[in-house]
Protein backbone atom coordinates (compact mmCIF):
# COMPACT_ATOMS: atom_id res chain seq x y z
CA UNK A 1 0.00 0.00 0.00
CA UNK A 2 3.03 2.38 0.78
CA UNK A 3 5.24 0.83 -1.74
CA UNK A 4 4.16 2.72 -4.76
CA UNK A 5 5.65 6.03 -3.13
CA UNK A 6 9.14 6.90 -4.00
CA UNK A 7 11.15 9.53 -3.18
CA UNK A 8 14.25 10.66 -4.29
CA UNK A 9 13.85 8.66 -7.21
CA UNK A 10 17.29 8.31 -9.10
CA UNK A 11 17.11 6.43 -11.96
CA UNK A 12 20.84 4.94 -12.73
CA UNK A 13 22.58 5.82 -15.80
CA UNK A 14 25.60 6.87 -17.74
CA UNK A 15 23.89 9.72 -19.80
CA UNK A 16 25.08 12.99 -21.19
CA UNK A 17 22.33 14.36 -18.53
CA UNK A 18 23.38 12.36 -15.50
CA UNK A 19 26.89 13.53 -15.97
CA UNK A 20 26.19 17.08 -16.04
CA UNK A 21 26.88 18.90 -13.25
CA UNK A 22 24.44 19.03 -10.82
CA UNK A 23 24.95 22.51 -10.11
CA UNK A 24 24.59 23.27 -13.78
CA UNK A 25 21.49 21.20 -13.81
CA UNK A 26 19.28 23.10 -11.10
CA UNK A 27 20.58 26.09 -12.59
CA UNK A 28 19.42 24.89 -15.96
CA UNK A 29 16.39 23.71 -14.93
CA UNK A 30 15.29 26.39 -13.42
CA UNK A 31 16.20 29.07 -16.24
CA UNK A 32 13.93 26.21 -18.48
CA UNK A 33 11.11 27.05 -16.29
CA UNK A 34 11.86 30.67 -17.10
CA UNK A 35 12.07 30.10 -20.61
CA UNK A 36 8.41 28.68 -20.71
CA UNK A 37 6.72 31.07 -19.35
CA UNK A 38 8.42 33.40 -22.14
CA UNK A 39 6.35 31.44 -24.78
CA UNK A 40 3.89 33.78 -26.91
CA UNK A 41 3.44 31.82 -29.47
CA UNK A 42 2.97 27.99 -30.26
CA UNK A 43 6.11 28.04 -32.09
CA UNK A 44 7.84 28.76 -29.32
CA UNK A 45 6.36 27.01 -27.43
CA UNK A 46 7.08 24.25 -29.53
CA UNK A 47 10.68 24.53 -29.57
CA UNK A 48 10.50 24.45 -25.82
CA UNK A 49 8.82 21.34 -25.73
CA UNK A 50 11.10 19.65 -28.39
CA UNK A 51 13.84 20.53 -25.96
CA UNK A 52 12.25 18.49 -23.17
CA UNK A 53 11.90 15.84 -25.24
CA UNK A 54 14.87 15.61 -26.43
CA UNK A 55 16.50 15.58 -22.58
CA UNK A 56 14.41 13.05 -21.68
CA UNK A 57 15.55 10.85 -25.20
CA UNK A 58 19.05 11.71 -23.83
CA UNK A 59 18.60 10.84 -20.24
CA UNK A 60 17.46 7.38 -21.17
CA UNK A 61 15.40 7.54 -18.24
CA UNK A 62 12.11 5.38 -19.63
CA UNK A 63 9.15 7.12 -21.12
CA UNK A 64 6.99 5.36 -18.86
CA UNK A 65 8.95 6.81 -15.94
CA UNK A 66 8.77 10.21 -17.42
CA UNK A 67 4.76 9.48 -17.83
CA UNK A 68 3.98 8.10 -14.41
CA UNK A 69 5.43 11.60 -12.73
CA UNK A 70 2.93 13.63 -14.39
CA UNK A 71 0.36 11.07 -13.31
CA UNK A 72 -0.21 12.91 -9.83
CA UNK A 73 -0.42 16.42 -11.50
CA UNK A 74 -3.16 15.05 -14.19
CA UNK A 75 -6.47 15.97 -12.12
CA UNK A 76 -5.23 19.10 -12.30
CA UNK A 77 -4.27 19.56 -15.74
CA UNK A 78 -7.54 18.61 -16.57
CA UNK A 79 -9.01 20.42 -14.55
CA UNK A 80 -7.34 24.19 -15.46
CA UNK A 81 -7.45 23.33 -18.72
CA UNK A 82 -11.21 23.19 -18.95
CA UNK A 83 -11.75 25.74 -16.46
CA UNK A 84 -9.73 28.03 -18.97
CA UNK A 85 -11.54 26.95 -22.24
CA UNK A 86 -14.72 28.02 -20.54
CA UNK A 87 -14.09 30.96 -18.76
CA UNK A 88 -11.75 32.78 -21.07
CA UNK A 89 -13.26 35.84 -21.83
CA UNK A 90 -12.28 38.86 -23.23
CA UNK A 91 -13.25 42.63 -25.45
CA UNK A 92 -12.59 40.80 -28.73
CA UNK A 93 -12.53 37.21 -28.10
CA UNK A 94 -13.46 34.81 -30.88
CA UNK A 95 -16.73 32.79 -30.31
CA UNK A 96 -16.37 29.15 -31.58
CA UNK A 97 -18.97 27.64 -29.85
CA UNK A 98 -21.92 29.14 -27.65
CA UNK A 99 -24.82 27.07 -25.78
CA UNK A 100 -27.41 28.64 -23.48
CA UNK A 101 -28.16 26.15 -20.35
CA UNK A 102 -30.54 28.03 -17.96
CA UNK A 103 -29.56 31.15 -17.84
CA UNK A 104 -25.27 30.01 -18.13
CA UNK A 105 -23.90 31.39 -21.02
CA UNK A 106 -21.27 28.25 -21.83
CA UNK A 107 -19.15 29.79 -24.30
CA UNK A 108 -16.31 28.48 -25.97
CA UNK A 109 -13.67 30.90 -27.49
CA UNK A 110 -10.68 30.75 -29.82
CA UNK A 111 -8.67 32.37 -26.59
CA UNK A 112 -9.94 29.87 -24.11
CA UNK A 113 -8.72 26.71 -26.30
CA UNK A 114 -5.07 28.43 -26.87
CA UNK A 115 -4.29 29.31 -22.91
CA UNK A 116 -5.84 25.87 -22.14
CA UNK A 117 -3.50 24.23 -24.37
CA UNK A 118 -0.84 26.81 -23.54
CA UNK A 119 -1.09 25.79 -19.63
CA UNK A 120 -1.25 21.90 -20.16
CA UNK A 121 1.72 22.02 -22.07
CA UNK A 122 3.46 23.95 -19.93
CA UNK A 123 2.80 22.17 -16.44
CA UNK A 124 3.59 18.96 -18.10
CA UNK A 125 6.61 20.32 -19.61
CA UNK A 126 7.71 21.88 -16.17
CA UNK A 127 7.21 18.26 -14.64
CA UNK A 128 8.55 16.31 -17.42
CA UNK A 129 12.11 18.74 -16.61
CA UNK A 130 12.09 18.61 -12.86
CA UNK A 131 11.37 14.96 -13.02
CA UNK A 132 14.12 14.60 -15.00
CA UNK A 133 16.78 16.56 -12.88
CA UNK A 134 15.10 14.15 -10.22
CA UNK A 135 15.56 10.56 -12.22
CA UNK A 136 19.30 11.73 -13.27
CA UNK A 137 20.88 12.88 -10.00
CA UNK A 138 21.07 11.37 -6.81
CA UNK A 139 19.45 12.72 -3.65
CA UNK A 140 22.72 13.42 -1.92
CA UNK A 141 24.14 14.86 -5.52
CA UNK A 142 21.10 17.24 -5.45
CA UNK A 143 21.49 18.52 -1.61
CA UNK A 144 25.31 19.23 -2.15
CA UNK A 145 24.83 20.78 -5.56
CA UNK A 146 21.60 23.14 -3.55
CA UNK A 147 24.18 23.65 -0.02
CA UNK A 148 26.50 24.65 -2.87
CA UNK A 149 24.99 27.25 -5.01
CA UNK A 150 23.16 28.37 -1.45
CA UNK A 151 26.83 29.17 -0.27
CA UNK A 152 26.74 32.89 -0.54
CA UNK A 153 23.71 33.17 1.71
CA UNK A 154 26.02 31.92 4.46
CA UNK A 155 27.65 35.10 3.99
CA UNK A 156 24.30 36.66 5.65
CA UNK A 157 24.66 34.19 8.53
CA UNK A 158 22.00 31.65 7.09
CA UNK A 159 23.22 28.01 8.28
CA UNK A 160 23.26 26.78 4.79
CA UNK A 161 25.12 23.53 5.75
CA UNK A 162 23.18 22.44 8.70
CA UNK A 163 19.96 23.09 6.32
CA UNK A 164 22.10 21.15 3.78
CA UNK A 165 23.15 18.66 6.20
CA UNK A 166 19.49 18.05 7.50
CA UNK A 167 17.74 17.74 3.90
CA UNK A 168 20.45 15.09 3.28
CA UNK A 169 19.46 13.08 6.76
CA UNK A 170 15.58 13.45 6.07
CA UNK A 171 16.57 12.07 2.48
CA UNK A 172 18.59 9.26 4.17
CA UNK A 173 15.45 8.35 6.75
CA UNK A 174 12.65 8.21 4.09
CA UNK A 175 12.81 4.78 3.18
CA UNK A 176 13.75 3.58 6.55
CA UNK A 177 10.65 5.19 7.80
CA UNK A 178 8.74 3.86 4.94
CA UNK A 179 9.58 0.17 5.73
CA UNK A 180 9.07 0.53 9.82
CA UNK A 181 5.99 1.86 8.86
CA UNK A 182 4.95 -0.97 7.12
CA UNK A 183 6.60 -3.17 9.56
CA UNK A 184 4.56 -2.01 12.60
CA UNK A 185 1.56 -1.66 10.44
CA UNK A 186 2.16 -5.42 9.72
CA UNK A 187 2.66 -6.30 13.64
CA UNK A 188 -0.80 -4.49 14.47
CA UNK A 189 -2.82 -5.92 11.91
CA UNK A 190 -1.92 -9.42 13.06
CA UNK A 191 -3.27 -8.34 16.58
CA UNK A 192 -6.36 -7.23 14.37
CA UNK A 193 -6.11 -3.96 13.84
CA UNK A 194 -8.22 -3.06 11.21
CA UNK A 195 -6.47 0.02 9.16
CA UNK A 196 -8.16 -0.32 5.67
CA UNK A 197 -12.05 -0.27 6.31
CA UNK A 198 -14.34 2.06 8.12
CA UNK A 199 -15.48 5.79 8.06
CA UNK A 200 -12.14 8.48 7.76
CA UNK A 201 -12.22 9.12 11.38
CA UNK A 202 -12.05 5.33 12.43
CA UNK A 203 -9.44 5.06 10.37
CA UNK A 204 -8.07 7.83 11.61
CA UNK A 205 -8.57 6.49 14.66
CA UNK A 206 -7.21 3.49 13.76
CA UNK A 207 -3.86 4.85 12.88
CA UNK A 208 -2.35 5.94 16.21
CA UNK A 209 -1.45 1.89 17.06
CA UNK A 210 1.07 2.91 13.98
CA UNK A 211 1.88 6.25 14.52
CA UNK A 212 2.80 6.19 18.25
CA UNK A 213 5.32 3.30 17.79
CA UNK A 214 6.40 4.74 14.86
CA UNK A 215 7.52 8.02 16.62
CA UNK A 216 9.13 6.34 19.38
CA UNK A 217 11.39 4.93 16.92
CA UNK A 218 11.87 7.91 14.81
CA UNK A 219 12.84 9.46 18.06
CA UNK A 220 14.92 6.60 19.15
CA UNK A 221 16.70 6.41 15.86
CA UNK A 222 17.38 10.69 15.80
CA UNK A 223 19.05 10.02 19.27
CA UNK A 224 21.35 7.28 17.99
CA UNK A 225 22.11 9.08 15.05
CA UNK A 226 23.02 12.41 17.02
CA UNK A 227 25.16 10.53 19.03
CA UNK A 228 26.98 8.82 16.04
CA UNK A 229 27.23 11.90 14.92
CA UNK A 230 28.56 13.91 17.83
CA UNK A 231 30.88 11.03 18.49
CA UNK A 232 32.56 11.81 14.92
CA UNK A 233 32.81 15.08 15.82
CA UNK A 234 29.97 16.70 13.99
CA UNK A 235 29.42 20.58 15.42
CA UNK A 236 27.50 22.09 12.48
CA UNK A 237 30.09 24.49 12.51
CA UNK A 238 32.85 25.35 9.90
CA UNK A 239 33.32 24.86 6.46
CA UNK A 240 32.88 21.09 5.20
CA UNK A 241 34.08 19.64 2.22
CA UNK A 242 32.09 16.91 0.09
CA UNK A 243 33.61 13.50 -0.59
CA UNK A 244 31.73 13.58 -3.80
CA UNK A 245 33.16 16.70 -5.81
CA UNK A 246 31.55 19.15 -8.04
CA UNK A 247 33.59 20.21 -10.97
CA UNK A 248 32.44 22.35 -13.33
CA UNK A 249 33.65 20.46 -16.60
CA UNK A 250 33.70 21.56 -20.55
CA UNK A 251 30.15 19.59 -21.72
CA UNK A 252 29.06 21.66 -18.95
CA UNK A 253 29.16 24.74 -20.65
CA UNK A 254 28.43 23.39 -23.60
CA UNK A 255 24.77 22.92 -22.00
CA UNK A 256 24.59 26.08 -20.88
CA UNK A 257 25.14 27.42 -24.67
CA UNK A 258 22.57 25.15 -25.35
CA UNK A 259 20.09 26.70 -23.02
CA UNK A 260 21.50 30.15 -24.08
CA UNK A 261 20.66 29.32 -27.54
CA UNK A 262 17.06 28.03 -26.39
CA UNK A 263 16.57 31.39 -24.80
CA UNK A 264 17.77 33.41 -27.77
CA UNK A 265 15.46 31.37 -30.05
CA UNK A 266 12.31 31.72 -28.58
CA UNK A 267 13.16 35.46 -28.09
CA UNK A 268 12.96 35.43 -31.66
CA UNK A 269 10.43 33.71 -32.25
CA UNK A 270 8.05 35.87 -29.93
CA UNK A 271 9.52 38.63 -32.28
CA UNK A 272 8.60 37.26 -35.59
CA UNK A 273 4.89 35.62 -34.67
CA UNK A 274 2.18 36.74 -33.56
CA UNK A 275 1.62 36.52 -29.66
CA UNK A 276 -1.73 34.02 -29.23
CA UNK A 277 -2.10 34.82 -25.75
CA UNK B 1 -5.61 -32.91 9.83
CA UNK B 2 -2.40 -30.21 10.35
CA UNK B 3 -2.96 -27.55 11.85
CA UNK B 4 -0.96 -25.34 9.80
CA UNK B 5 -0.24 -26.23 6.19
CA UNK B 6 1.16 -24.51 3.12
CA UNK B 7 0.68 -26.13 -0.61
CA UNK B 8 3.82 -25.06 -2.92
CA UNK B 9 3.34 -21.79 -1.50
CA UNK B 10 5.28 -18.87 -3.58
CA UNK B 11 5.74 -15.33 -3.20
CA UNK B 12 7.25 -12.69 -5.31
CA UNK B 13 7.52 -9.34 -3.66
CA UNK B 14 5.19 -6.57 -5.80
CA UNK B 15 8.17 -4.40 -5.94
CA UNK B 16 11.29 -6.58 -7.45
CA UNK B 17 11.79 -7.32 -10.72
CA UNK B 18 11.24 -10.34 -13.16
CA UNK B 19 14.43 -11.20 -13.11
CA UNK B 20 14.88 -11.23 -9.15
CA UNK B 21 14.04 -15.01 -8.18
CA UNK B 22 10.66 -15.33 -5.58
CA UNK B 23 11.42 -14.77 -1.66
CA UNK B 24 9.81 -18.28 -1.28
CA UNK B 25 9.02 -21.00 -3.65
CA UNK B 26 7.04 -24.40 -3.21
CA UNK B 27 7.67 -24.51 0.23
CA UNK B 28 5.18 -27.34 1.69
CA UNK B 29 5.09 -26.52 5.30
CA UNK B 30 2.80 -29.15 7.74
CA UNK B 31 3.03 -28.52 11.45
CA UNK B 32 0.30 -30.73 13.29
CA UNK B 33 -1.33 -29.75 16.15
CA UNK B 34 0.40 -29.18 19.35
CA UNK B 35 3.59 -29.40 17.44
CA UNK B 36 6.87 -27.16 17.86
CA UNK B 37 8.38 -26.33 14.76
CA UNK B 38 11.00 -24.50 14.00
CA UNK B 39 12.07 -23.03 11.16
CA UNK B 40 16.01 -21.85 10.41
CA UNK B 41 17.82 -20.54 7.42
CA UNK B 42 20.43 -18.13 6.29
CA UNK B 43 19.45 -14.37 6.27
CA UNK B 44 17.47 -13.42 3.58
CA UNK B 45 16.21 -17.28 3.35
CA UNK B 46 12.92 -16.03 3.39
CA UNK B 47 11.80 -17.58 6.61
CA UNK B 48 9.53 -13.98 7.85
CA UNK B 49 8.21 -14.16 4.48
CA UNK B 50 7.00 -17.18 4.91
CA UNK B 51 5.38 -16.54 8.35
CA UNK B 52 3.74 -13.58 6.93
CA UNK B 53 1.72 -15.39 5.17
CA UNK B 54 0.30 -17.87 7.72
CA UNK B 55 -2.21 -15.44 9.11
CA UNK B 56 -2.70 -13.45 5.70
CA UNK B 57 -0.51 -10.72 6.28
CA UNK B 58 0.85 -11.35 2.57
CA UNK B 59 -1.41 -12.66 -0.26
CA UNK B 60 0.47 -15.72 -1.87
CA UNK B 61 1.43 -15.73 -5.46
CA UNK B 62 1.07 -19.29 -5.55
CA UNK B 63 -0.07 -22.71 -3.71
CA UNK B 64 -2.49 -22.33 -1.47
CA UNK B 65 -2.19 -21.58 3.16
CA UNK B 66 -4.63 -24.08 5.23
CA UNK B 67 -5.38 -23.19 8.93
CA UNK B 68 -6.78 -26.29 10.47
CA UNK B 69 -7.76 -27.29 6.84
CA UNK B 70 -9.49 -24.09 6.01
CA UNK B 71 -8.31 -22.61 3.48
CA UNK B 72 -7.81 -18.84 4.65
CA UNK B 73 -7.76 -17.14 1.30
CA UNK B 74 -11.75 -18.55 0.80
CA UNK B 75 -13.05 -14.83 1.39
CA UNK B 76 -12.60 -11.88 4.02
CA UNK B 77 -14.27 -13.94 6.60
CA UNK B 78 -11.62 -16.54 6.45
CA UNK B 79 -9.41 -13.88 6.21
CA UNK B 80 -9.53 -11.97 9.71
CA UNK B 81 -10.65 -14.98 11.67
CA UNK B 82 -6.66 -16.27 10.32
CA UNK B 83 -5.67 -13.20 11.99
CA UNK B 84 -6.95 -14.86 15.26
CA UNK B 85 -6.65 -18.33 14.46
CA UNK B 86 -2.40 -17.71 13.99
CA UNK B 87 -1.16 -15.22 16.65
CA UNK B 88 2.05 -13.76 14.70
CA UNK B 89 4.83 -12.09 16.90
CA UNK B 90 7.22 -10.30 14.66
CA UNK B 91 10.76 -9.94 15.05
CA UNK B 92 11.73 -7.04 17.95
CA UNK B 93 7.60 -7.17 18.68
CA UNK B 94 8.77 -4.44 21.83
CA UNK B 95 8.77 -2.04 19.35
CA UNK B 96 5.39 -2.03 18.37
CA UNK B 97 3.34 -1.11 21.83
CA UNK B 98 2.06 2.12 22.20
CA UNK B 99 -0.82 2.30 24.84
CA UNK B 100 -0.29 3.85 27.91
CA UNK B 101 -0.12 0.89 29.95
CA UNK B 102 1.42 -2.51 29.75
CA UNK B 103 -2.31 -4.00 30.50
CA UNK B 104 -4.26 -1.94 27.34
CA UNK B 105 -1.37 -2.92 24.98
CA UNK B 106 -1.86 -6.61 25.93
CA UNK B 107 -5.69 -6.08 25.54
CA UNK B 108 -5.22 -4.76 21.74
CA UNK B 109 -5.81 -8.25 20.44
CA UNK B 110 -8.30 -9.36 22.33
CA UNK B 111 -10.58 -5.87 21.84
CA UNK B 112 -10.23 -6.21 18.28
CA UNK B 113 -11.58 -9.63 18.78
CA UNK B 114 -14.72 -8.16 19.70
CA UNK B 115 -14.61 -9.96 23.25
CA UNK B 116 -16.42 -8.31 26.32
CA UNK B 117 -14.75 -6.78 28.80
CA UNK B 118 -14.41 -9.74 31.55
CA UNK B 119 -13.03 -12.41 29.08
CA UNK B 120 -10.44 -9.48 28.25
CA UNK B 121 -9.37 -9.08 31.28
CA UNK B 122 -9.29 -12.97 31.83
CA UNK B 123 -7.16 -13.54 29.06
CA UNK B 124 -4.60 -10.57 30.02
CA UNK B 125 -4.38 -12.09 33.39
CA UNK B 126 -3.74 -15.03 31.82
CA UNK B 127 -1.22 -13.92 29.08
CA UNK B 128 0.82 -12.18 31.40
CA UNK B 129 1.07 -15.50 33.73
CA UNK B 130 2.23 -17.46 30.94
CA UNK B 131 4.62 -15.14 29.78
CA UNK B 132 5.70 -14.92 33.74
CA UNK B 133 4.69 -10.99 34.10
CA UNK B 134 4.44 -10.27 37.56
CA UNK B 135 0.88 -8.09 38.24
CA UNK B 136 2.48 -5.05 39.37
CA UNK B 137 3.78 -4.45 36.27
CA UNK B 138 0.16 -4.32 34.10
CA UNK B 139 -0.27 -0.65 35.38
CA UNK B 140 3.36 0.32 34.19
CA UNK B 141 3.36 2.40 30.89
CA UNK B 142 5.41 -0.13 28.37
CA UNK B 143 8.38 2.00 28.44
CA UNK B 144 9.36 1.82 31.41
CA UNK B 145 10.13 -2.08 31.19
CA UNK B 146 13.17 -3.78 31.07
CA UNK B 147 13.78 -4.76 27.85
CA UNK B 148 13.32 -8.59 28.59
CA UNK B 149 10.09 -7.43 29.91
CA UNK B 150 9.18 -5.40 27.32
CA UNK B 151 9.78 -8.61 24.96
CA UNK B 152 8.07 -10.51 27.12
CA UNK B 153 4.97 -8.43 27.26
CA UNK B 154 4.71 -7.93 23.47
CA UNK B 155 4.90 -11.50 23.46
CA UNK B 156 1.84 -11.27 25.60
CA UNK B 157 -0.07 -9.41 23.42
CA UNK B 158 -0.32 -12.21 20.93
CA UNK B 159 -0.80 -15.10 23.02
CA UNK B 160 -3.59 -13.26 24.67
CA UNK B 161 -5.64 -13.49 21.28
CA UNK B 162 -5.42 -16.92 22.29
CA UNK B 163 -4.71 -18.28 18.93
CA UNK B 164 -4.53 -22.30 17.63
CA UNK B 165 -0.94 -21.68 16.48
CA UNK B 166 1.38 -19.00 17.82
CA UNK B 167 4.14 -18.40 15.18
CA UNK B 168 7.06 -16.29 16.48
CA UNK B 169 9.54 -14.31 14.64
CA UNK B 170 13.36 -14.82 16.50
CA UNK B 171 11.81 -14.10 19.75
CA UNK B 172 15.34 -14.28 22.05
CA UNK B 173 17.08 -11.70 19.01
CA UNK B 174 18.95 -9.08 20.92
CA UNK B 175 18.06 -10.55 24.69
CA UNK B 176 21.00 -11.15 27.18
CA UNK B 177 21.39 -14.99 27.97
CA UNK B 178 18.79 -14.63 30.92
CA UNK B 179 16.19 -13.24 29.07
CA UNK B 180 17.17 -15.61 26.15
CA UNK B 181 16.77 -18.30 28.75
CA UNK B 182 13.28 -16.97 30.15
CA UNK B 183 12.30 -16.83 26.63
CA UNK B 184 12.71 -20.40 25.85
CA UNK B 185 11.16 -21.65 29.42
CA UNK B 186 8.17 -19.88 28.63
CA UNK B 187 7.16 -20.82 25.39
CA UNK B 188 8.29 -24.15 26.50
CA UNK B 189 5.78 -23.88 28.93
CA UNK B 190 3.01 -22.16 27.36
CA UNK B 191 3.22 -25.60 24.63
CA UNK B 192 2.70 -27.42 27.74
CA UNK B 193 0.09 -26.21 29.52
CA UNK B 194 -1.94 -24.86 26.04
CA UNK B 195 -0.94 -28.07 23.97
CA UNK B 196 -1.48 -25.19 20.98
CA UNK B 197 0.68 -25.68 17.75
CA UNK B 198 4.07 -23.29 17.85
CA UNK B 199 6.12 -22.06 14.92
CA UNK B 200 9.34 -20.22 15.90
CA UNK B 201 12.09 -18.83 13.80
CA UNK B 202 15.38 -18.65 15.21
CA UNK B 203 19.00 -18.37 14.20
CA UNK B 204 20.48 -19.72 17.81
CA UNK B 205 20.95 -24.03 16.70
CA UNK B 206 20.68 -24.88 20.42
CA UNK B 207 17.57 -23.04 20.78
CA UNK B 208 16.10 -25.08 18.29
CA UNK B 209 17.94 -28.41 19.27
CA UNK B 210 15.98 -28.05 22.97
CA UNK B 211 12.74 -26.94 22.01
CA UNK B 212 11.97 -28.26 18.34
CA UNK B 213 9.63 -31.19 17.13
CA UNK B 214 10.28 -30.48 14.11
CA UNK B 215 12.61 -28.50 11.90
CA UNK B 216 12.34 -26.68 8.56
CA UNK B 217 15.30 -25.41 7.00
CA UNK B 218 15.15 -22.73 4.50
CA UNK B 219 17.51 -21.81 1.92
CA UNK B 220 17.14 -19.63 -0.77
CA UNK B 221 13.82 -19.07 -0.46
CA UNK B 222 12.70 -23.20 -0.81
CA UNK B 223 12.47 -25.65 1.87
CA UNK B 224 15.68 -27.42 2.01
CA UNK B 225 15.22 -30.04 4.67
CA UNK B 226 12.32 -30.68 7.18
CA UNK B 227 12.83 -33.53 10.08
CA UNK B 228 13.60 -34.32 13.32
CA UNK B 229 16.49 -32.41 15.08
CA UNK B 230 18.82 -35.65 14.64
CA UNK B 231 17.27 -35.61 10.48
CA UNK B 232 18.28 -32.22 10.46
CA UNK B 233 21.62 -32.04 12.61
CA UNK B 234 22.53 -35.64 11.61
CA UNK B 235 23.67 -33.54 7.90
CA UNK B 236 26.48 -30.90 9.37
CA UNK B 237 28.30 -30.61 6.54
CA UNK B 238 24.70 -29.64 4.01
CA UNK B 239 23.92 -27.50 6.65
CA UNK B 240 27.28 -25.34 6.10
CA UNK B 241 27.04 -25.20 2.98
CA UNK B 242 23.66 -23.23 3.28
CA UNK B 243 25.64 -21.15 5.91
CA UNK B 244 24.13 -22.86 9.11
CA UNK B 245 25.79 -25.01 11.72
CA UNK B 246 24.98 -27.66 14.24
CA UNK B 247 25.01 -27.36 17.93
CA UNK B 248 28.20 -26.48 19.30
CA UNK B 249 27.58 -30.11 21.83
CA UNK B 250 26.83 -32.32 18.54
CA UNK B 251 30.02 -30.61 16.40
CA UNK B 252 32.45 -31.55 19.82
CA UNK B 253 30.84 -35.28 19.89
CA UNK B 254 31.25 -35.96 16.18
CA UNK B 255 35.03 -34.78 16.69
CA UNK B 256 35.29 -37.03 19.56
CA UNK B 257 33.71 -40.00 17.51
CA UNK B 258 35.72 -38.87 14.48
CA UNK B 259 38.87 -39.53 17.54
CA UNK B 260 37.85 -42.84 18.04
CA UNK B 261 35.40 -42.74 21.16
CA UNK B 262 31.99 -44.67 21.16
CA UNK B 263 29.71 -41.89 21.47
CA UNK B 264 26.31 -41.55 19.97
CA UNK B 265 25.74 -39.34 17.06
CA UNK B 266 22.23 -38.09 18.33
CA UNK B 267 23.69 -35.37 20.45
CA UNK B 268 21.77 -31.79 20.29
CA UNK B 269 21.40 -30.47 23.77
CA UNK B 270 23.31 -30.14 26.47
CA UNK B 271 21.27 -32.27 28.73
CA UNK B 272 22.28 -35.34 26.46
CA UNK B 273 25.54 -34.67 26.59
CA UNK B 274 25.81 -34.71 29.68
CA UNK B 275 24.29 -37.95 30.34
CA UNK B 276 25.86 -39.55 27.85
CA UNK B 277 29.69 -37.96 29.40
CA UNK B 278 28.12 -39.51 32.35
CA UNK B 279 27.55 -43.25 30.64
CA UNK B 280 30.96 -42.72 29.22
CA UNK B 281 32.22 -42.24 32.76
CA UNK B 282 30.58 -45.44 34.36
CA UNK B 283 31.70 -47.65 31.39
CA UNK B 284 34.83 -46.48 32.56
CA UNK B 285 35.62 -45.61 28.87
CA UNK B 286 38.85 -43.83 27.95
CA UNK B 287 40.42 -41.69 25.00
CA UNK B 288 41.97 -44.05 22.45
N1 LIG C 1 9.30 -5.79 1.59
C1 LIG C 1 10.12 -6.44 0.74
N2 LIG C 1 10.22 -6.07 -0.55
C2 LIG C 1 11.04 -6.71 -1.40
N3 LIG C 1 11.80 -7.74 -1.08
C3 LIG C 1 11.76 -8.18 0.19
C4 LIG C 1 10.92 -7.55 1.17
N4 LIG C 1 11.08 -8.19 2.35
C5 LIG C 1 11.99 -9.17 2.12
N5 LIG C 1 12.39 -9.17 0.82
C6 LIG C 1 13.35 -10.11 0.21
O1 LIG C 1 12.85 -11.42 0.34
C7 LIG C 1 13.89 -12.31 0.72
C8 LIG C 1 13.51 -13.04 1.98
O2 LIG C 1 13.46 -12.12 3.04
P1 LIG C 1 13.00 -12.51 4.50
O3 LIG C 1 12.87 -11.25 5.28
O4 LIG C 1 11.83 -13.40 4.42
O5 LIG C 1 14.28 -13.31 5.01
P2 LIG C 1 14.55 -13.95 6.44
O6 LIG C 1 14.82 -15.39 6.23
O7 LIG C 1 13.46 -13.61 7.38
O8 LIG C 1 15.88 -13.23 6.86
P3 LIG C 1 16.38 -12.79 8.34
O9 LIG C 1 16.99 -13.99 8.97
O10 LIG C 1 17.44 -11.75 8.04
O11 LIG C 1 15.22 -12.23 9.08
C9 LIG C 1 15.15 -11.49 0.84
O12 LIG C 1 15.90 -11.67 -0.33
C10 LIG C 1 14.67 -10.07 0.94
O13 LIG C 1 15.57 -9.20 0.31
MG1 LIG D 1 13.35 -12.36 9.16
Amino acid sequence: MIKGITIGQYFAGRSPLHRMDARMKIVLTLAYMVVIFLCKNFWALGCTALAAVLCAALSGVPAKMILRSMRPVLILVLFTGVLNVFYTNGPNTHIWFQYELWRVTLKITREGVFTAMFTTIRILCLIAVSSLLTYTTTPSMLTTAMERLLLPLAKLKVPVAVFAMMMTLALRFVPTLIEETERIMNAQKSRGANLETGSLLQRVRAFVPVLVPLFVSAFRRAAELASAMESRCYTGEGPRTSLKQLRLRPWDFGWLAGTVLLTAGIVALNHFFRAVI
Amino acid sequence: MNAIETQSLTYQYPNTGKGTPAAIEGINLAAQPGQLLCIIGHTGSGKSTLVQHLNALLKPTGGAVFVDGKNIWQNKASIRQARFWVGLCFQYPEYQMFEETVEKDIAFGPKNMGLPGDEIRARVLRAAEYVGLPESCLPKSPFDLSGGEKRRAAIAGVMAMEPRALVLDEPTAGLDPAGKEQIQQLILRYRRETGRTVLLISHNMEEVARLADQILVMHQGRAALCGTAAEVFGRAAQLREMGLSVPVVTDIFERLRAAGLPVSAEIFTEEQAAAELARLKREGVRLP
